[in-house]
């Protein structure tokens, strides 16, 4: 207990997850605290989305351990498994808004599951989520109806909606122009100062790690070949973390 | 097939327990009901129909032939309640319900909608799957007494035009002889078609994987295995309804 008490809201350690004969991670470990921003770098392949996956609890690890408040993610039943997932949100790489509903209903689709709040209330929530977010005027809108930058702010805000504590978000800016590139990544910058939210975001953009990311860190062949902050990498002397920040810049 | 017959299992028990313990979803399942069943009310009604139309043509031929020509509207009639009706449904349903369900579960799949309602803490088994199936389950009998209605009709329509007989009479003397085993259970057995389409197609759209070549093979394999079933469990049915009812 007192060992669970002293973890960190996230906790991964040895964590190896293989398709087949592909090795997609190999031994992972790392350790995000309260309010902290981490950034997962690596090229297309990499694994930084199943990581974020395993998070989820929406795969499950092939060996070591993936805890979340302490709690192990691949054991959980399905009623603690939703207790914890409701502490999370997950931001899509292709967004992954329910295409039958209004961005409205979107993001009031886990308010109305998740809290006592009536449907008028819901969507009042809804449309301060949006709002936050610059969507306020989309509301009756399909997602059809919008653009792939507007998906990843309503995206955002569903992801938002249960207050979490943990925000995961795989390649927010990926697609985008860069100027909504980094207006989402200023989206990030904002939601975590409000909100103290801890967070790992998935990324190629280095620009925007930089901008959003306390702490970096870089994945290749499954292992984790470099983390620390954005000035560490700079100076690092390993050959494929210099080869990739000078591309990414 | 070991493999796809266990994962089938596993999936009718989680969708099984979903739609039976709360939170229900009861708007989602109104929705589906008006998808499955309002919208496919005029096909149903038009296959009834060409059933009708048929089921008069032919049987009059032989019946003529035969010297029974006054057993018209009671062969028309028990031909379409007792199996024409529902079967016709199921099939008809089978097609539109199921490569609709399939389609929309397996688009679902691949853009990772069902991952982000998981990920919401929301189980996709309760609000896609269950609704879907407990609406097909609710709409297969209503959309067969239509089939069964619109066959009757222009079974007569067409019976008329042979040969002049009224609607009052055609009914008078097809319907003397119906029991209520000849009408319920026929018309209660396409609940089971319904399990059938509900399950099949939505345990197919959920588990696609490839992209849209994997959409398009779930929906084939969610039409084709719901016929399929469809048509084993009639003979299965028929059967037991002949045990049963006598």
């Amino acid at each position: 207990m007192a060992e669970t008490a002293a973890l960190p809201p996230i906790f991964i350690e040895g964590v190896k997850k293989s398709f087949g004969q592909q090795v997609v991670l190999d031994g992972v470990t790392f350790r995000v605290a309260k309010g902290e921003t981490l950034a997962v770098l690596g090229r297309s392949g990499s694994g930084k989305s199943v990581l974020l996956r395993l998070m989820i609890g929406l795969q499950k690890p092939d060996a070591g351990s993936v805890r979340i408040d302490g709690q192990e993610i691949a054991t959980l039943d399905s009623d603690s498994l939703v207790a914890i997932r409701k502490k999370m949100g997950f931001l899509f790489q292709q967004s992954a808004l329910y295409d039958s509903l209004t961005v409205g209903e979107n993001v009031a689709f886990p308010l109305a599951r998740h809290t006592q709040l009536s449907a008028a209330d819901c969507t009042l929530k809804a449309r301060d989520l949006l709002k936050s977010v610059g969507m306020e005027n989309e509301l009756d809108k399909l997602p059809s109806d919008i653009s792939g930058g507007m998906q990843k702010r309503v995206g955002l805000a569903r992801a938002l909606a249960l207050d979490p504590e943990i925000l995961l978000c795989d390649e927010p800016t990926a697609g985008l122009d860069p100027i909504t590139a980094s207006e989402i990544g200023r989206l990030i910058v904002d939601m975590q100062k409000q909100r103290q939210v801890t967070t790992i975001v998935v990324t190629h953009d280095l620009r925007g790690a930089k901008l959003f990311a306390n702490r970096l860190m870089l994945i290749n062949d499954g292992k984790t070949v470099a983390e620390g902050d954005y000035a560490s990498f700079e100076n690092n002397p390993d050959p494929f973390v210099s080869r990739f920040f000078e591309e990414a810049k | 097939m070991v493999e796809w017959f266990g994962e089938l299992g596993q999936f009718c028990m989680r969708v099984f327990q979903a739609a039976i313990t709360p939170p229900y979803e009861f708007r989602e399942l109104l929705r589906q009901c008006d998808s499955i069943g309002s919208k496919s009310l005029p096909l149903v009604a038009l296959a009834g129909a060409a059933i009708g139309v048929v089921l008069s043509l032919q049987t009059r031929d032989s019946l003529v032939r035969f010297g029974a020509k006054s057993f018209l509207p009671a062969v028309v009639i028990f031909s379409i309640i007792k199996e024409s009706g529902p079967i016709i449904t199921g099939l008809v349903a089978s097609g539109r319900v199921g490569a609709g369900i399939g389609a929309e579960l397996g688009a679902m799949k691949v853009t990772e909608q069902i991952d982000a309602m998981e990920a919401s803490a929301v189980d996709p088994h309760r609000y896609l799957a269950g609704t879907r199936v407990v609406a097909c389950i609710l709409m297969m009998p209503l959309l067969t007494v239509v089939a069964d209605f619109s066959g009757i009709v222009m079974g007569w329509l067409f019976a008329n035009l042979a040969e002049p007989i009224s609607l009052r009479l055609f009914l008078e003397t097809g319907l003397k002889g119906v029991r209520f085993s000849d009408y319920v259970p026929p018309v209660m057995k396409t609940m089971v078609f319904g399990l059938i389409i509900g399950l099949i197609s939505s345990f197919e759209g959920m588990r696609t994987h490839g992209g849209t070549a994997g959409v398009g093979q779930s929906t084939t394999s969610a039409v084709v295995l719901s016929s399929l079933f469809v048509i084993l469990a009639d003979v299965v049915l028929v059967r037991a309804i002949q045990v049963i009812y006598g």
